[in-house]
């Protein structure tokens, strides 16, 4: 339910000892990435494709690995799933990634800095905040201001987490104040208050009602409030399947990989402030 | 008879090493504790490396860091009561009673100790939480709900803990001698009596330690919690919990507040263990 989660698309073969191991002793040690036996030597994508993608990302990039690996039979795509800045601090601290995904530039930035990506990080998909309540919206709520009042049992992703300072921000935008029940670890945390019954509101990524399917229904907050989330994109350095990560990430940023993104709830990358409406334009 | 035992315990601190009571382990089993005492060491040596002392000063005066080990303490100590009031009764029962299906009974409740504890955490919510088994109704009688509440912090703690208050206190009793109990009967002690006056006496050293380890298991639990109970600075989050946060957004702090936790735990444990074994 929390910390990582590891899928392995599209048949589970698990994680392998050598991964295991490799990451253990990376984790320890710092920085001494271990070199897989079994990384290939050809420039064609196939073999095993460690992904680190934040956890607003599971279903999607689960749909992703999957339809990546139906056109690359030979690539195994494994999907380490947790917040972005657990994620950025692992990849920091040696543990062996070939592409990363946070759900929030800054994340993106600091392993930048760190010296621990092969390419610029490019935007590959945008998110706005929803309100999800209970299926049917019994207590009838339709918007930010509905949420400041003090009966309700509302839940919002921690400041900590990129969603959690976007809530934040939208409800001091909207000059709401609120007194939240609890402040959750993650946005997936925060939705499940509402799905599973305990909370009567929470404040979660669109792609997260998305998501979540008949357990909680989405209302949109006004666009005016509303913020854009970035989603960043790159291959890892020292990366052990360096052909596979660059194959993966210019499937994500094409148009297959754009279709199943929207089919997941998520904006367009060409939503993002300050991007140029040409979505396709080639890398600098 | 502890009194013995404990000043063996003590003795050696400072001096050569000195065998005590008993045949010396083979070699190998010296060797492979070494390595486990390395196993269980080397972590928080690196916390201590990790952390940087510089910024303690400031951490200590942080309202919200000091609101987290409040309530940790005072959660901690409410389970270990809860814990106290509840398990030894239960010890008693599963100690003095046989009953069909015990082995079960005895099982499942002594599971929380196994089970991963965000699973507790769901289980609690799916008994107290609005929609649970027993939370549903009394919220529709009194429109009380326990989630998010600083009660569900001490009912997730008291559930992970109070098992191993149970398990000590049971093979405890199973130790003592029963002709004393027996003999006190026959003076003509009341249960009551023999409870206060001659089982709990005796039981004081595995008490102590059920204590011990209850409390420890309750201030260190973090699964239970953020599931059952939520996070909320100054109602539901605890040490663990600022930490666990912490680590999103500054793994300096959350190193120090690591340390802030083991510490207050070490000075609570011994400060413990020396007042109860004393009094054995």
């Amino acid at each position: 339910m929390f910390g990582n989660r590891n899928r392995v698309i599209p048949r589970a073969r698990g994680l392998s000892w050598t991964t295991v191991i490799a990451t253990l002793g990376a984790l320890t040690l710092g920085g001494c990435a271990g070199t897989a036996p079994d990384a290939p030597d050809d420039a064609t994508p196939g073999g095993e494709l460690i992904v680190f993608a934040a956890a607003s990302l599971t279903e999607a990039f689960d749909a992703l690995a999957e339809a990546f690996t139906a056109d690359h039979p030979d690539a195994d795509v494994i999907l380490n799933l947790a917040g972005s800045q657990v994620l950025a601090s692992q990849i920091n601290d040696g543990a062996p990634a070939d592409v990363f995904a946070a759900a929030d530039p800054f994340q993106m930035q600091q392993v930048g800095e760190a010296g621990n990506l092969a390419a610029d990080a490019e935007v590959f998909a945008t998110n706005r905040l929803m309100i999800a309540v209970e299926p049917g919206n019994p207590l009838g709520i339709h918007g930010l201001a509905d949420l400041a009042d003090p009966e309700l049992v509302l839940v919002l992703p921690a400041e900590e987490v990129p969603a959690g300072r976007y809530a934040r921000d939208v409800l001091e935008a909207a000059g709401v104040s609120v007194t939240p029940s609890s402040l959750e670890r993650d946005v997936r945390a925060t939705r499940s208050r509402v799905a599973l019954g305990e909370a009567d509101a929470a404040i979660v990524y669109a792609s997260d009602v998305a998501a979540a399917g008949v357990e909680v229904e989405g209302v949109e907050i006004a666009a005016a409030d509303n913020v854009v989330a970035m989603y960043p994109i790159a291959p890892v350095a020292d990366g052990r399947n360096p052909t596979t990560a660059e194959a993966f990430v210019a499937f994500i940023l094409a148009e297959d990989g754009q279709r199943i993104l929207a089919s997941h709830g998520f904006g367009a990358r060409s939503d993002a402030p300050g991007s140029s409406d040409t979505s396709d334009e080639p890398e600098a | 008879m502890m009194r013995t035992t404990r000043r063996t315990a003590r003795g050696g601190s400072g001096g050569p090493i000195v065998r005590s009571a008993g045949v010396a382990p083979p070699r190998t089993a010296t060797l492979l504790g070494l390595v486990a005492l390395a196993l269980l060491l080397l972590p928080l040596a690196g916390l201590l490396v990790r952390t940087p002392w510089a910024g303690l000063g400031t951490l200590l005066t942080d309202p919200s860091v000091l609101r987290a080990l409040r309530l940790s303490l005072l959660s901690s100590f409410a389970a270990l009561a809860l814990s106290t009031i509840l398990g030894v009764p239960l010890a008693l029962v599963f100690a003095r009673y046989d009953f069909p299906g015990k082995a079960v009974v005895r099982a499942l409740a002594v599971l929380p100790m196994v089970l991963p504890p965000v699973v507790g955490g769901v289980g609690l919510l799916a008994a107290f939480g609005r929609r649970g088994i027993v939370g549903g109704p009394i919220e529709r009688l009194t429109g009380v709900s326990v989630p998010f509440t600083p009660v569900a912090v001490v009912l997730a703690a008291t559930f992970v803990a109070m098992p191993f208050l149970i398990v000590t206190v049971e093979s405890g009793l199973r130790l003592l001698d029963h002709r004393l109990e027996d003999a006190a009967a026959t003076l003509g002690a009341d249960r009551w009596t023999i409870l206060r006056r001659v089982v709990l006496p005796l039981l004081l050293p595995s008490l102590a330690a059920g204590m011990a380890l209850c409390w420890a298991r309750a201030l260190g639990e973090f699964g239970a919690t953020i599931t059952f109970a939520g996070n909320l600075p100054g109602r539901t989050q605890t040490m663990p919990l600022a930490v666990y946060l912490e680590l999103e957004r500054s793994p300096d702090a959350a190193y120090l507040l690591s340390f802030v936790l083991l510490l207050v735990s070490v000075v609570v444990l011994v400060a413990l263990r020396d007042r109860f074994l004393r009094v054995a």
